[in-house]
């Protein structure tokens, strides 16, 4: 494959992805008689022109940054963790448990504990196909698939029969106190005297949150000694082996490191967003870390501006539903081609923009 | 005159921005050996491989034969006649001979008819040019020696009258290499033209009428083999006058600094690897281990440096290590002052996606000099030790933030050689110091090695270049089979002993 400066594979592959499923996606909704200009603008104005627009595109980007980290973080040691949506839910059920059975005086103490808590079982869901991985060789792609399904079934048993609220026919929790519930940014902007800003929208603290996890994990892997490590082997296990950094002690730290990442994410949804417990809150956003991490490279930033990418189609997909006849299908139909460009067809794209520097004589 | 078998004429090849053939003409004649020489990364397999159709040449015309010919893949060089033995064989190791022979050249949909004519061709061949091998034979079972020889009897089965041969004797021990070499003075009586691609002086000295220097991607010098010496060949390899004698003084040897006995390693698979091995290696002197790839010196040399489990006894220094894997490692080998140079700098010395200054802080991340506090690493501290690294052991470019696979193969073993050597250890493991290295860093590697040995420094060495291991060490012990046959003095003994001794052979029967 050709050469290319670094901050083409950086900034201008990702950028041509991204054109490339906009104009699949146009002709798409050509296809079907829709107008791409048209519906670009609406998901355009409905996210950026208007402020609840960016509380829901901030909302949905706090749950892909966790969730991109969360894969990232894995990456950097080789291992492909696609269970995300597995310790997010449990990270959720965490979340959960702090929230209800201890009287929290405030909500600046209740996210810190809710936070430990969705960390502690998000790791501890990613712990064991880590350590069968390590120890028994089980591949950690097949087992943490499973583990999301075991997730899910575990998480419906506790809400059908555990930890609902008595008396509802709801699968979900009572309430979390008031005292747990954490400020919107509706209500930070009515502290600061905007009163009608983010009217209704999601976007809660946790998405500063999520800002510090970027910025830690950035430390975690360009500036310890454990991202050191966790690189060494990511790159090369047999060099890895040969400079005695043990495998089983990277390939559990890596694994619980992400999970604890992508269980923070209910600290956005479970605490912040619907304040009780319910069944799949994770709308999927555990596998589309997958595609963040892609796209931001693996690096906290990268991840940091995918999400915020993934943010707005999400929330411009559902600008489309409500204003447009586009048949939700189709909507999904145009995040998946971002996905697809970004994740799948990456190398396509690394080529042709290879042969075009080729072609202006970089040499690299 | 007779038209030359192969004539090249300005052939160029770029990748990237690496012009790896500028403007090469060469002719070989008929009925003689070419050998081509050159430093690793000097265009010799760029331009085999274009003569081989692998790679299509940016400009340039191929004669064979008198007659201009395009060469678009490498069916059509075996139609030209063109056979290749590739360095590292192209067979499947659970057919037998015959079947490897007529794969890809089956005469119909039916197998037998085709392994029916190749049998009786077979035999023709073999005793036409002395190539005896069994017909029904799993290549897998055979040796080395003998997988080589199917090879060459592919290209001929092929009818080919050109044959080129990559680095053939970088598998084979020194007695394998003078049948091989007599199987192509066979040849040759026989009119075939024979190219041959290697960086072994010796070999070039012994075996061909012509010889053709290639340095940089460009052809330096055609002479005659009778015409040329070692010193001149290498000087024009190198482009300056190069030692190939290492300077060096008697040992000054101390107490033992590690200790082996009976050790046994029994590998993954379950296969015996390294049979009962004891030896010592004193301080201010280096062992070398000779022998053939595969005969259980990278496991002795895996356990020594912690990542290997063992039975048996290792003292370094007089104090027992941990051999179960259990309380070993890398790191607590390089604790016990035990510094490695492993065989394989790609896969294991190095990273090739870090930069140079992770490579110099790898392995010794742990090093309290390396750390800015409790929680972060001090990059600056490391990039700055990395430079002064590159600068005394002249590595080029001397750049902490190119990443390892952008330096030549030299200059990444002196990356691992600095790292190494500068922790200035009790005992230093070296595998292969100078594989896929050019002449010039050869030259500086051993005085490297031999400069710690003058420290008083213990160097275990493992080499499976016999020549490396007669200049370097001041006692060999030669392994085969997982178990050592045999130590020797250098000054006490010679290649054809230690290749009897390579070769599984005991006893002084030479």
């Amino acid at each position: 494959m050709k050469p290319i400066p670094r901050w083409a594979d950086v900034a201008l592959i990702p950028l041509v992805s991204v054109a490339f499923a906009a104009i699949c996606a146009a002709l798409l909704l050509l296809a079907i008689n829709e107008k791409p200009i048209e519906a670009l603008m609406l998901m355009i104005d409905g996210t950026l022109f208007r402020s609840s627009g960016w509380g829901f595109m901030l909302y949905y980007t706090t749950n892909f940054i966790f969730t991109g980290l969360a894969v990232s973080v894995a990456f950097h040691a080789a291992l492909f963790n696609i269970g995300g949506e597995g310790q997010a839910m449990l990270g959720g059920l965490g979340v959960a448990l702090v929230c209800l059975f201890i009287p929290w005086p405030h909500w600046t103490l209740a996210i810190l504990g809710a936070t430990a808590g969705a960390m502690l079982f998000g790791a501890m869901w990613a712990a064991i196909p880590a350590y069968l991985q390590a120890k028994r060789g089980s591949h950690i792609v097949i087992t943490t698939i499973m583990f999301n399904f075991i997730a899910a079934a575990l998480l419906n048993y506790l809400l059908v029969n555990t930890l609902k609220k008595p008396g509802s026919m709801d699968p979900a929790t009572d309430s979390f106190p008031v005292a747990t519930h954490l400020p919107t940014f509706q209500d930070m902007s009515a502290l600061l005297g905007f009163e009608k800003m983010f009217r209704g929208s999601p976007a809660n603290v946790s998405f500063f949150l999520a800002l510090i996890a970027c910025v830690l994990v950035w430390f975690l892997i360009w500036r310890t000694r454990l991202g050191f490590q966790i690189r060494a082997f990511g790159k090369s296990p047999t060099a890895a082996n040969y400079a005695g950094i043990s495998p089983t002690w990277i390939i559990m730290i890596a694994m619980v490191i992400s999970g604890a990442l992508a269980g923070m994410m209910a600290v956005n949804t479970t605490q912040g967003e619907a304040e009780r417990l319910i069944l799949n809150f994770t709308e999927g956003a555990g596998f589309l870390g997958i595609a963040v991490a892609l796209m931001g490279r693996s690096h906290p930033f990268g991840v940091l501006v995918a999400a915020l990418l993934f943010g707005f189609l999400f929330q411009g997909g559902a600008e489309l539903g409500f204003w447009t006849s586009i048949p939700r299908e189709l909507i999904l139909v145009i995040q998946a081609l971002v996905i697809l460009f970004v994740g799948a067809l990456d190398n396509m794209v690394r080529m042709l923009v290879g042969q075009i520097f080729a072609s202006l004589g970089y040499k690299g | 005159m007779t038209d030359p078998a192969i004539e090249l004429i300005g052939i160029s090849k770029a990748f990237g921005p690496v012009q790896a053939n500028k403007d090469i003409s060469i002719r070989v004649m008929p009925g003689t050996i070419h050998g081509i020489i050159g430093e690793n990364g000097a265009g010799k397999s760029t331009l085999m491989s274009i003569l081989y159709g692998f790679y299509k040449a940016d400009a340039g015309d191929i004669f064979i034969g008198g007659k201009k010919t395009l060469i678009p893949d490498s069916q059509a060089a075996i139609s030209a006649g063109i056979g290749m033995v590739f360095q590292h064989f192209k067979l499947v190791e659970n057919f037998t001979v015959l079947e490897n022979i007529v794969l890809g050249a089956e005469d119909g949909a039916f197998l037998a008819p085709s392994l029916r004519k190749a049998r009786k061709e077979l035999t023709e061949l073999a005793a036409e040019y002395e190539l005896n091998v069994d017909p029904d034979a799993v290549i897998e079972e055979i040796g080395v020696g003998m997988q080589q020889r199917v090879e060459i009897l592919k290209a001929l089965y092929r009818r080919a009258d050109i044959l080129i041969l990559d680095e053939p004797t970088g598998v084979l021990t020194p007695a394998e290499a003078d049948q091989l070499f007599r199987i192509l003075q066979r040849l040759k009586e026989e009119g075939k033209t024979i190219i041959l691609i290697t960086h072994k002086l010796r070999e070039i000295m012994d075996a061909t009428d012509t010889v053709s220097v290639m340095r940089r991607g460009e052809m330096t010098a055609t002479v005659k083999t009778s015409e040329t010496s070692p010193e001149e060949l290498a000087e024009l390899m190198v482009g300056r006058k190069v030692l190939l004698r290492v300077d060096k003084k008697p040992a000054n040897v101390g107490a033992p600094v590690l200790e082996v006995e009976n050790l046994n390693v029994v590998d993954d698979a379950g296969v015996h690897r390294v049979k009962d091995v004891s030896f010592s290696v004193r301080a201010g002197e280096i062992l070398g281990i000779a022998g053939v790839a595969g005969n259980g010196q990278s496991e002795l040399l895996e356990v020594l440096g912690g990542y290997q489990t063992a039975t048996g006894i290792v003292r370094v220094n007089g104090t027992e290590i941990d051999l179960t894997g259990k309380h070993s490692d890398g790191q607590s080998r390089r604790n016990r002052g035990i510094a490695h140079v492993p065989e394989d700098r790609q896969r294991e010395g190095l990273i090739m996606d870090f930069h140079a200054w992770e490579n110099v802080a790898f392995g010794y991340h742990h090093d309290p000099a390396y750390q800015k506090n409790a929680w972060l690493m001090d990059n600056a501290a490391i990039k700055k030790d990395t430079a002064e690294k590159m600068e005394r052991f002249d590595v080029r470019p001397p750049n902490p933030a190119l990443n390892a696979k952008n330096f030549s193969g030299g200059n990444q073993q002196k990356i691992v050689l600095a790292r190494e050597i500068e922790r200035n250890p009790d005992l230093l493991l070296v595998g292969q110091p100078t594989r896929g290295v050019d002449i010039g860093a050869i030259e500086f590697i051993h005085q490297q090695i031999v400069s710690l040995r003058d420290q008083g420094k213990a160097i275990l060495l493992v080499s499976v270049e016999l020549e490396e291991i007669m200049s370097l060490a001041d006692r060999i012990a030669v392994m085969f089979d997982g178990k050592i046959m045999g130590e020797r003095l250098p000054q006490d003994t010679d290649e054809k002993e230690l290749g009897l001794l390579m070769a599984g052979m005991s006893g002084r029967a030479a």
